[in-house]
């Protein structure tokens, strides 16, 4: 502890620093693939920042882990089903490319 | 309540709900008859004319009863209450005096007399069953009219005639024409209504009730004589008059009325509904005799349109426009009368005009039918009521020619014929309570009267027939059905003046029946009349006894017979052949423009003035308000369906913009 930073400040740093190198990654990509990594990052830099305060906070953080990393697993599955339909479409996974969310 | 119930031993009503009930039922079945089974022609024939023959029949047994024991006062017959609040209390109450009895007479008798005729005048119509239930309809409401006891249940009556007239008046109602003339009559009448409502709803402010037992005698001591507000009352209720019974200014609507059926127009539209502003100054005589400036303005509208109607009946072409024009002048007359204050005369008149108009209406009917078939056979389209088209029909239609020229002497006033007695003395009295401009238009429009009805008579039946000679073999007399209804008004038209033949003249037996039948009636008005020294002179105002003006009268009368007769017969054209009338004959052809100057004064400006509001309050104002909300909620959603590329980076974007902006708010 002589450091000056503790483990959980160090936790808390590197779960921000990640949810920050996802969030950019999912605005600047244009790759359906590495956007959905980068969102993948992002739930894992979540999970972090949990873990970290559940530290001094209590175990339920750890609990909202669990329930983070089943939801990912499945958004996971329905966002690559998603992505491959897109691309059997338009044989491209290139979002610029596909606007589809419009009215 | 006001009006107490007759407790005193003497005339009773007999069954006086059945008088109501029957032209109703008949209505009803009739009605139901149309509905169901439009084309059996049986059940209206059966029941149409014998509902009407019914309630005459227990209006006679009432009538015999009354003649036996004259009632001083009006018997009423409390059916329910009908509007109990508060301070109004207003029943179904039949009042049985003797006013009121006569015009049950004259109503249910003459109604009988036509709907019988109208078994053959309508006889291939399809809407024969609509049509008897109408007529039904419309004596079950006039009987609402005469016999109600109170302001309230006689506009029950009022409006209900109204709408009869306005359905049987545009009872062809495929012709566009014809289904406006009966709109005309409808809105025309609406304005007369307004006076009513006002003067029904003056007399309970100062009365505190409707029943006319109770105002009448309440009228001498609660209101001055000449005040203001017996002079509103009687004003507005004569509003009322000269829409229900077309005097000027609302005279226009009745001469358009002859769109519908002939026996229509006979019976509501020259017999009985238009008389019922009549009927009514005579009930509020009371009234009527409290305000002089009131009498003033009724006698001079009445003489007024009576002269103004008589000038255009001279040089119309249309035969039941003539009647029309004849109606309303005599309905004129009969106003003259009332508003002089010889409320007798007037009433006299309005019976014996009931039967000889009545019966030159259903003469000019047969006419028309016996026409209408002639051009139908040889199927070409004249208007079978273009009097220039008749001519010699004497010879094809003996009986109706001969009852027409019954009732046009009669309404000449021919001595010894109805008409001679009821108008001799309307005329006499005008003279005789100082009126001599409304006397001397009196007598000029007696001999208008007998000119214009001779012209109808030399036109239609005189001289060389001029419908053609392929139709000509066609015309016929009508059947039974038809003329014996013709037949019992010519005796009508004979006999019906001898109730009331004045002292004066000489040769004839004195009667005053009618007078002291109605006498109990007009008392109250007499007496309030006397009071303000209101009295009948002896001599016209040119000098001269009755007996002289009416041997006057009635000689002139014959003359402008003889001479228009003299005049008229000889050789004429056609209607298609004819030049239009030019001049003065045009200006009374086209009826002084009256309707055109309504139409102008009137009718174009309110209809420019609701286009205006159309164009500017509804399309401006209320659709630019609401379209002007919708466009603004589109113009709002198309501005946010900019932000919607349908790109995900975009909506990215916003949203780690948003969540941002809401992390450093949370944060400051």
């Amino acid at each position: 502890m002589e450091t000056g930073i503790d483990f959980e400040t160090g936790a808390l740093l590197l779960g921000a620093f990640l949810f920050a190198v996802g969030a950019a990654g999912v605005l600047v990509r244009r790759n359906a693939i590495l956007m959905f990594m980068c969102i993948e990052l992002m739930l894992n830099a979540v999970n972090l920042t949990l873990i970290a305060f559940s530290r001094s906070a209590g175990i339920e953080g750890q609990v909202l882990v669990f329930f983070v990393m089943a939801v990912a697993a499945a958004e996971a599955a329905v966002g690559l089903a998603i992505i491959i339909a897109v691309f059997r479409h338009y044989e491209l996974v290139d979002v610029d490319r596909v606007s589809l969310l419009k009215w | 309540m006001v009006a107490p119930l007759q407790a005193e031993p003497g005339f009773a009503p007999v069954l006086p709900a059945l008088i109501l009930l029957l032209p109703l039922l008949g209505a009803v079945v009739n009605g139901v008859a149309a509905f169901t089974a439009p084309e059996r022609k049986a059940i209206p024939t059966l029941v149409g004319p014998a509902a009407i023959i019914g309630a005459f029949v227990v209006v006679l047994l009432n009538f015999i009863g009354m003649v036996a024991d004259p009632p001083e006062a009006a018997a009423i017959v409390s059916f329910w209450q009908w509007m109990p609040s508060g301070d109004l209390q207003v029943g179904v109450d039949l009042g049985f005096d003797q006013l009121s009895m006569l015009m049950m007479l004259v109503v249910t008798g003459v109604s009988s007399v036509i709907h019988v005729y109208s078994i053959g005048y309508m006889r291939e119509d399809p809407g024969y069953a609509k049509y008897f239930a109408y007529l039904n309809l419309f004596v079950f409401f006039m009987l609402v009219l005469v016999m109600a006891a109170n302001f309230a249940l006689m506009f029950v009556g009022w409006e209900g005639v109204g709408l009869c007239s306005y359905l049987l008046i545009g009872f062809w109602y495929q012709n566009p024409e014809y289904s406006s003339a009966g709109k005309k009559a409808f809105i025309v009448n609406r304005i007369g209504d307004f006076g009513f409502l006002v003067a029904m709803f003056l007399v309970f402010v100062h009365f505190g009730t409707l029943d006319f037992v109770a105002v009448f005698e309440a009228a001498p001591t609660t209101l001055t004589v000449g005040g203001g507000v017996v002079t509103a009352i009687t004003l507005f209720l004569f509003l009322g008059c000269t829409g229900k019974s077309a005097q000027i200014p609302l005279h226009v609507w009745l001469p358009d009325a002859m769109a519908g059926p002939t026996p229509v127009s006979a019976l509501i539209h020259a017999a009985t509904m238009v008389t019922a502003g009549v009927y009514l100054v005579a009930r509020s005589s009371v009234l009527f005799a409290m305000a002089p400036v009131s009498q003033a303005i009724v006698a001079s509208v009445g003489a007024a349109t009576a002269l103004l109607a008589a000038s255009i009946a001279v040089q119309q072409y249309d035969i039941k426009k003539v009647l029309a024009y004849s109606t309303v002048s005599q309905l004129g007359y009969m106003f003259l009368a009332v508003g002089i204050g010889a409320f007798t005369a007037g009433v006299f008149h309005l019976m014996t005009h009931a039967f000889f108009k009545a019966l030159l209406f259903l003469g000019a009917g047969a006419v028309i039918h016996a026409m209408h078939h002639a051009l139908h056979e040889t199927g070409r389209h004249e208007d079978p009521n273009d009097m220039r088209n008749h001519g010699g029909l004497r010879s094809k239609m003996p009986i109706t020619w001969i009852t027409m020229w019954i009732a046009t002497l009669a309404i000449s006033g021919v001595v010894p014929l109805a008409g001679f007695f009821s108008k001799d003395e309307i005329i006499w009295y005008a003279g005789a309570y100082g009126y001599a401009i409304l006397w001397g238009v009196a007598l000029v429009v007696a001999l208008l009267t007998a000119g214009y009805m001779t012209r109808l008579m030399v036109l239609t039946f005189h001289g060389d027939n001029r419908t053609g000679d392929d139709a000509e073999p066609h015309l016929h007399e009508v059947p039974k059905v038809m003329w014996i209804p013709l037949a019992i008004l010519a005796l009508l038209s004979v006999v019906g003046g001898w109730v009331q033949i004045p002292e004066a003249l000489p040769g004839l037996p004195s009667m005053h029946a009618l007078h002291d039948w109605l006498e109990p009636v007009f008392h109250p008005a007499v007496v309030v009349m006397e009071a303000r020294g209101v009295h009948a002179a002896h001599a016209s105002p040119v000098g001269g006894g009755e007996a002289l003006w009416a041997g006057i009268s009635t000689m002139l009368a014959i003359v402008v017979i003889l001479l228009t007769f003299r005049a008229l017969v000889r050789r004429r054209v056609p209607a298609a052949d004819a030049p239009a009338p030019e001049g003065l004959a045009g200006i009374l052809y086209n009826r002084w423009y009256i309707d055109e100057l309504y139409d102008r004064l009137v009718v174009r400006p309110s209809l420019a003035l609701w286009r205006g509001c159309w164009r500017l309050v509804d399309v401006g104002l209320i659709d630019g308000t609401v379209n002007g909300l919708a466009g603004g909620a589109r113009m709002i959603g198309w501005f946010g369906s900019l932000t919607q590329t349908g790109r995900v980076v975009s909506y990215l974007f916003f949203f780690v913009t948003g969540a941002l902006i809401i992390l450093g708010t949370i944060l400051w």
